[in-house]
């Protein structure tokens, strides 16, 4: 094909494309007029019915706590599968020695950790009272482990994040969040239904099975970074070659 | 639309250019993470803490450690 009519091609192209979205966003509601009624009725009934004053945690973890379980195995099995893919054939062969040498970066670096982990803990903890919540506090908690060789070493890394125990975290946390559906199947006859007392609102003694659900999801994103984390770093901090 | 939103999106809009008309890879993360910034800034000024929580979570350790791996990886290779 000619450039000439490569050029007419893209022309007729791109005109499509502009005349589709123009009208597209031309059809969408004004700038901040929200028109579903979702989200209206949602933060009338939340609190009352679930007592969890975060109402996003109230949707993810039980309204529609049925498609979060799908998210969780869907972030399991990505995980799995870079494990697959990347763990293989590695005993035996030289690791690079990358310890920080610096001593103000390892101070501080270092002295991160168990805040960062904290903040980590914090942030889930409170999911479902404030915004935060299982995953966004488990990248925090997973990151406290990166910071380790970020900030250390590499050695410290494998140290901390032992892959038995890591592993164990994540289809632990993975099959909890499920059970926990089942138990509300099992006790209401509905999937995902909330089968314990409902406590104070703005409490962490709140929102029912919403705390284990999101302690759930918090230790399986928390487990599923540090996995992901240590499989990338593996395979850069292996060598290429042979030992060159 | 208030004035601080319109900055917000413009930013947006300009940080995403500019992640496309990096060439370099290495540097090209690093404008990423500028553009993950604005868009954390726009989530909060449209009063989304929750999916602005998730943007800084995302993008200050998981995302670019993640590219920088595999051009670590590509590089080596060459």
């Amino acid at each position: 094909m000619t450039r000439t009519a490569r050029l007419a091609l893209f022309a007729v192209g791109a005109a499509g494309l502009a005349a589709l979205l123009v009208t597209g966003v031309a059809g969408l509601p004004d700038f901040g007029h929200y028109r579903g009624p979702y989200g209206d009725v949602l933060n009338q009934v939340a609190v009352g019915e679930r007592h969890a004053t975060s109402v996003v945690a109230a949707v993810v973890y039980d309204y529609r706590g049925f498609d979060t379980m799908g998210e969780e195995l869907i972030l399991f099995c990505s995980v799995l599968g870079v494990a697959l893919l990347l763990r293989e054939h590695r005993e035996g062969r030289a690791r690079r020695d990358d310890p920080v040498r610096s001593d103000a970066l390892r101070f501080f670096g270092l002295g991160a950790v168990a805040p960062t982990l904290l903040i980590g803990l914090v942030v889930i903890a409170y999911g479902y009272v404030s915004p935060g919540g299982g995953f966004q506090g488990g990248v925090i908690a997973g990151s406290a482990a990166l910071l380790v060789w970020g900030a250390g070493s590499y050695a410290a890394f494998q140290h901390v994040t032992p892959e038995s125990l890591v592993d164990l975290a994540e289809a632990v946390a993975a099959a909890g969040f499920v059970l926990i559906g089942v138990a509300g199947l099992v006790a209401t006859g509905v999937a995902f239904e909330n089968f314990l007392p409902l406590g104070t609102p703005g409490t962490l003694v709140s929102a029912g099975q919403i705390p284990l659900l999101n302690w759930a999801a918090g230790l399986e994103v928390a487990a599923a970074m540090t996995l992901l984390f240590a499989e990338f770093l593996e395979d850069v901090m292996i060598r290429e070659g042979d030992g060159s | 639309m208030i004035p601080l939103q319109l900055v917000a999106l413009l930013l947006v809009a300009v940080a995403g250019t500019s992640v496309v008309l990096t060439r370099d890879l290495a540097r090209q993360v690093l404008v990423n993470a500028v553009y993950g910034l604005a868009l954390i800034v726009l989530f909060l000024v449209l009063q989304a803490p929750d999916v602005a929580l998730s943007a800084i979570v995302v993008g200050s350790a998981a995302f670019p450690l993640i590219l920088l791996a595999a051009i670590v990886k590509d590089r080596e290779r060459e």
